[in-house]
């Protein structure tokens, strides 16, 4: 039983920190119906860019945030800008192979010597781990902090899209892009405000992935973006509810079938879940059904 | 069809595929045979081949039915496995002897690769296919997925398979007219099957799915069989695969390698047999040609320079390299 509540501590863990990343796929599939394969690799930048903001520049933990959100979400919106935009009309396919490139590039190019280079680097701990015990259950201050941070940012976000004016204009634009754009709304605006909104998010979950699992590598974004859009498509895309429920669900599923099975199987168990629910329920477990009409 | 009054003939109809095919074979043969060019980029030659009739594949499923897959490295893999372990038995039950039955073998292993990938799909699509567009894109990548997690652990049933350490042991069987071959053969019944009442249903469901069932195309039936053949060509391209590199590990069927497909099918045009064709063999070379030409201190600019080319490529021509333009013997009568 303790092994279990262990095991379920860890899968909340890496389920928050899918979260961030799961958001950004759902805002953006959201509001342009794209795949945004790159947003792995914006999480892979963010984790980086806080390698380097505590390795050479020992700046304090809220800075090192600062520095991966900033650089994470002017990063999408340059990609939104030079990659994305001019395909926006263009049939679906072509941006996601765009995205594709995208992700390639980001990939290869941050591999490159005179960039972040190519091998594993192991991320400094910005803190000293403290754990402590409660009834056989070993908790650390990592969890804690990525528990604290992953609320602070779901606030944030439920606050940005319900609250404010430009929240409003993400919603308007993701029920209806022409509509909205006739009433006034600059849809281009907005665009570039959800990439950059999704970015800054993963930028977050890169500097707690970093913490938490404390080795990177410029091709690490692969899986967890693969992850993270999964749990978006379990939770039911477009809904930010719903990719946090997916992250976690994701998040169990991994650390459990690792933990009683094989860490082998780990990538598969949570796949075969994602195919179980999508064909109980097609658009994801909080997913609106859409009726398609003629 | 450019011939008189459109009436298709069975021999002239299909020499009109085979003899360009026939043509090259022969030529790459002799220079093979006379040492003109080097056995390196023979190999690469036929490494485009393969790709080109995986992609064919995924042409049918998306090119031409409109089903979002992201999982077609899945079947090439399974196709791989099977082939490559048939033949494996058959050589350690009847040794690697005379020519003629060790090339009857290795053709019966990738009838049998290819069929163990149709079946596959088949299994895989009559669930899957309820789902439509990226839900069906997503859960065919996570039964990509969970094939990469089965071919790493295919050594625990059967330890030939070798597991995550790699099959070892393949006999090399893949030659230039077998590559050949298999591209006309492919070339042959994707052309003649989207030219068909069958092909004309599967463009009306990748049209308007809706509009389709309207007309009264049993539209599941149609995705089914589309998505089948399609992995079937799948299957026939990794049989060759496994014995022209002699050596498989599951990482060459992961996700990666899907996308590679798909890149080269949305590259070439969907729906487009010149299209895919002539993108796997740019694909393939610009690769191996990068490899040659870039110096060795600047090969690793390969993988940031070829992402570049892609998306220059998409923002120019979203619509493929080649759009909707067929080589003439590839045009049929009133698919479009």
């Amino acid at each position: 039983m303790e092994y279990f509540l262990q095991q379920a501590l860890n899968g909340l863990q890496l389920g928050f920190v899918y979260a961030l990343i799961a958001l950004g796929y759902t805002m953006v599939y959201g509001i342009v119906r794209l795949i945004n394969f790159a947003h792995g690799d914006v999480f892979m930048v963010g984790s980086f860019l806080a390698f380097y903001a505590i390795d050479r520049f020992h700046l304090p933990l809220t800075a090192v945030f600062g520095v991966a959100v900033g650089g994470c979400a002017l990063l999408a919106v340059a990609i939104e800008r030079v990659a994305y935009r001019p395909l926006r009309n263009a049939p679906k396919i072509a941006a996601l192979i765009t995205a594709i490139g995208v992700s390639l590039f980001l990939e290869y190019f941050t591999a490159l010597h005179q960039v972040f280079g190519p091998n594993y680097y192991a991320f400094p701990r910005p803190f000293r781990v403290v754990t402590w015990e409660v009834g056989g259950i070993v908790f650390t201050n990592i969890q804690a902090i990525i528990l604290a941070v992953t609320f602070a940012c779901l606030l944030v976000l439920q606050f940005i899209v319900y609250r404010t004016r430009v929240g409003r204009g993400m919603r308007a634009v993701s029920y209806d892009k022409v509509t909205s754009g006739l009433m006034g709304v600059n849809v281009d605006a907005v665009i570039s405000f959800t990439f950059g909104l999704g970015a800054a998010l993963a930028g977050v979950g890169g500097v707690l992935y970093g913490i938490a699992y404390p080795q990177i590598n410029t091709f690490m974004g692969i899986m967890p973006g693969l992850k993270a859009f999964t749990a978006a498509v379990l939770g039911g895309i477009g809904s930010i509810p719903g990719a946090l429920l997916g992250a976690l669900i994701m998040g169990q599923s991994e650390t459990m079938a690792a933990a009683y099975l094989s860490s082998t199987y780990r990538d598969g168990i949570a796949f075969l879940l994602l195919i179980g629910v999508l064909l109980w329920k097609p658009t994801g477990i909080l997913g609106k059904s859409s009726q398609e009409k003629v | 069809m450019k011939g008189k009054g459109g009436k298709k003939t069975f021999p002239g109809n299909l020499s009109r595929v085979f003899l360009p095919f026939l043509g090259i074979t022969g030529a790459f043969l002799l220079l093979d045979r006379y040492g003109v060019v080097n056995p390196y980029w023979i190999q690469i030659f036929q490494l485009a081949c393969v790709v080109a009739i995986s992609g064919m594949g995924l042409n049918v499923i998306y090119g031409y039915t409109g089903l979002f897959s992201l999982g077609h490295a899945a079947f090439y893999g399974v196709g791989a496995y099977t082939a490559a372990l048939l033949m494996k038995t058959y050589v350690a039950a009847y040794g690697g002897g005379a020519f003629l039955p060790m090339q009857a073998a290795f053709f019966c292993c990738l009838l049998a690769g290819g069929l163990t990938a149709a079946l596959l799909g088949v299994l895989v699509g009559l669930p899957v296919l309820r789902l439509t567009s990226d839900y069906l894109g997503i859960a065919t990548l996570g039964f990509g997925v969970i094939m990469k997690v089965v071919f790493d652990n295919a050594d625990s049933v059967l330890p030939q398979l070798g597991g995550a350490r790699g099959m070892t042991g393949i006999a090399r069987m893949t030659s230039i007219p077998w590559v050949v071959l298999g591209l006309a053969a492919t070339t042959a019944v994707v052309r003649n099957l989207v030219d068909s009442t069958f092909g004309r249903a599967l463009l009306a469901i990748r049209e308007d799915e809706i509009a389709a069932s309207a007309m009264g195309i049993d539209t599941f039936r149609y995705k089914v069989i589309g998505f089948t053949v399609g992995c079937g060509f799948a299957g026939l391209a990794g049989g060759l695969y496994a014995h022209l590199y002699t050596f498989l590990h599951p990482s060459n069927f992961d996700f990666s390698k899907s996308i590679d497909v798909l890149m080269i099918v949305v590259l070439g045009g969907m729906g487009n047999m010149t299209g895919t064709l002539f993108a796997s063999f740019c694909w393939i070379f610009l690769l191996e040609g990068l490899r040659v030409l870039l110096p060795p201190e600047y090969l690793e600019f390969r993988w940031v320079m070829i992402p570049v080319l892609l998306i220059v490529t998409m923002l120019l021509r979203p619509q493929g390299l080649l759009g909707l333009r067929e080589l003439p013997f590839l045009r049929s009568g009133a698919s479009r």
